[in-house]
């Protein structure tokens, strides 16, 4: 595996049933940069991002991160080798504040089963809790219930709480998913802003939306890899134009 | 438009009248220092019951809902099997004192190993489940251990129960005391009991009970998180059951005999209704179910065998009304 190689998946396929969801995708990822995963419904995107992030393991084939092979990893442990991800659908805990939300994201990365200290005891976690909604533009939510948030909001609050491992990797699934244009906007500035200092896997439907910010795009289509390459590549490939523009082969 | 927004001000500060903003004062202060409210009114609670041994039960039965709470209320996992950690703790207290002659501080304490044992076990099988699997399960499994305890006639006196635990004269300290005096004996109960409420509420209020909520509200996002939400519910199970064989482990010497329907899936239904009567995930919800349920069942029975008719019906109302449970719904009323 190259030195600039973060994510490798190799010859991965994955089934549901007698379904094939994905067919021996063979992609790397690499560092520093910012990759989406674009196709049309059913493509097989979210399915790649599930088993890159781990959410389920791949009927074959190997995934590797940085040096080692991590296929089959638990999911709990991702975030303790640097990788984090966001949900397609916003996944928050409704019931706490958004404070609490990252400062319970942030423990996990302490020790987990202290029993007998007081959880306000740790004054760095809420600090740290703090600059995290700061830097996603929450500082004005943070003693309101994650749940009564705006749909955007609570997607902010998301990305946030996927920063509190400090990734080295980012995994974020169609980040702007329902979103308004001004809220998607914001989005997609906050997501420009992270992939300056990491790596970035970016999963999204809407081609145009990804086409300015990524270094790197990867095109699925029917579970199959259609085409990679530099944005300039993918817009002008006739494959990738037949299938967006929805014309039969 | 000034004068509209001053007024919706007006009307936001005077929403709750004078009195019912003094009685959210005080009941933000008896939040703030819960333990403390707690210990104060346990003391004096006997004289304000009907009689003495209504206020064991209630505080054995409170501490037996709040342990299952615990898994319930603050994890989000509903079971129906914590009778079996009531019961052993009781049973294997019991047998210990009858059968082997264990002292009764030793009996607790080998008591409270079995239940460690016991929901180590059921709790690795159960939290492998979830939602209504998980309760289907943790109910086999409590049934299972009834069965067991059921055909150990030898030591546990099968269907007539375990017999003759002696507490005439339990040595606390090298001091003799005699538990038959119902204030010594609420004392007693009282002298861990009390303890047992501070450490709960350590744990609530310790970074694991933050854990324990994220994963109530969020498998998922608590797992992508970075928790190990399988061993963290396992803990939760395995603690959940210790503070359950407690109580039921005094049960035993409570009663002086330990009736087989302490293992029977009807006490586990006890420990729901009383923390959905008394509101669930709430710190005081399952003592103040304890307390409505045994109270209600007191004097119910002495007007009309068929109190379970009146309890059921009351317990669906709340169900249906009142899904919070009393402690629960006041909080949201008064605004925390």
């Amino acid at each position: 595996m190259s030195t600039d190689t973060v994510l490798k998946a190799d010859g991965v396929t994955r089934r549901f049933g007698r379904f094939t969801a994905l067919k021996d995708v063979s992609v790397s990822f690499n560092r520093g940069r910012l990759t989406s995963i674009i196709g049309p419904n059913g493509a097989g995107k979210s399915t790649l991002f599930n088993v890159l992030s781990g959410a389920f393991p791949p009927s074959e084939g190997r995934i590797y991160y940085e040096d080692r092979e991590i296929t089959g990893t638990p999911q709990h442990a991702f975030p303790r080798m640097g990788i984090a991800k966001s949900f397609q659908i916003t996944n928050v805990f409704p019931q706490l504040t958004a404070v609490e939300n990252v400062r319970v994201a942030l423990q996990a990365m302490t020790n987990r089963f202290t029993l007998w200290r007081s959880r306000t005891s740790f004054p760095e976690l809420q600090e740290k809790a703090e600059a995290l909604l700061d830097q996603v533009g929450l500082d004005r939510h943070r003693h309101r219930n994650a749940g009564n948030l705006a749909h955007g909001e609570q997607r902010c609050l998301e990305v946030a709480l996927a920063l509190a491992c400090e990734p080295r990797l980012l995994l974020l699934d169609e980040p702007t998913a329902g979103m308004s244009p001004e809220e998607t906007r914001v989005m997609m500035d906050l997501i420009e802003g992270l992939a300056a200092e990491r790596t970035v896997i970016l999963v999204e439907h809407k081609m145009k939306l990804v086409m300015g910010i990524s270094d790197q795009l990867i095109v699925l289509h029917h579970g199959e890899l259609l085409a990679e390459g530099t944005p300039a590549d993918i817009q002008s490939n006739d494959d990738v134009k037949r299938v967006y523009l929805g014309q039969r082969t | 438009m000034a004068t509209k927004n001053s007024r919706t001000e007006r009307l936001a500060t005077n929403d709750i009248p004078i009195s019912g903003r003094r009685v959210a004062a005080a009941l933000h202060a008896v939040a703030r220092h819960r333990v403390l409210a707690v210990l104060v009114l346990l003391a004096i609670f006997p004289w304000l019951m009907p009689y003495k041994a209504l206020a064991v039960d209630i505080l054995l039965y409170g501490l037996f809902a709040m342990g299952f709470n615990l898994i319930f209320g603050y994890t989000g996992m509903l079971s129906f099997g914590h009778a079996a950690f009531f019961g052993t703790g009781a049973y294997a207290t019991g047998i210990a004192m009858v059968h082997f002659n264990v002292p009764w501080f030793g009996a607790m304490a080998l008591g409270l190993v079995i239940v460690a044992a016991v929901a180590a076990v059921i709790g690795l099988l159960a939290t492998r489940t979830r939602g209504i699997y998980f309760a289907m399960v943790t109910l086999a499994l409590g049934q299972l251990v009834y069965y067991a305890v059921y055909q150990m006639t030898e030591l546990s006196g099968g269907e007539n129960g375990l017999r003759g635990i002696q507490v005439s004269e339990l040595s606390v300290l090298g001091v003799p005391v005699n538990l038959l005096d119902p204030v010594n004996k609420y004392y007693f109960m009282l002298a861990f009991i009390g303890p047992a409420i501070w450490v709960f509420s350590r744990i609530l209020a310790s970074p694991f009970g933050a854990v324990l909520e994220a994963i109530r509200e969020n498998e998922n996002r608590a797992r992508a998180c970075g928790y190990n939400v399988a061993q963290t519910k396992w803990v939760a199970f395995l603690l959940s059951g210790l503070f359950c064989g407690v109580a039921g482990s005094l049960s035993a010497i409570h009663l002086s005999i330990v009736p087989i329907e302490s293992l029977h899936y009807h006490t586990s239904g006890l420990a729901v209704m009383m923390s959905l009567l008394g509101g669930m995930g709430t710190f005081f919800g399952p003592f103040i179910g304890a307390f409505v349920f045994l109270l209600l069942e007191d004097v119910i029975t002495n007007i009309t065998v068929h109190w379970q008719l009146f309890l059921g019906t009351l317990f669906v109302l709340f169900v249906l009304f009142l899904p919070k449970g009393i402690w629960g719904t006041l909080l949201e009323r008064l605004g925390r």
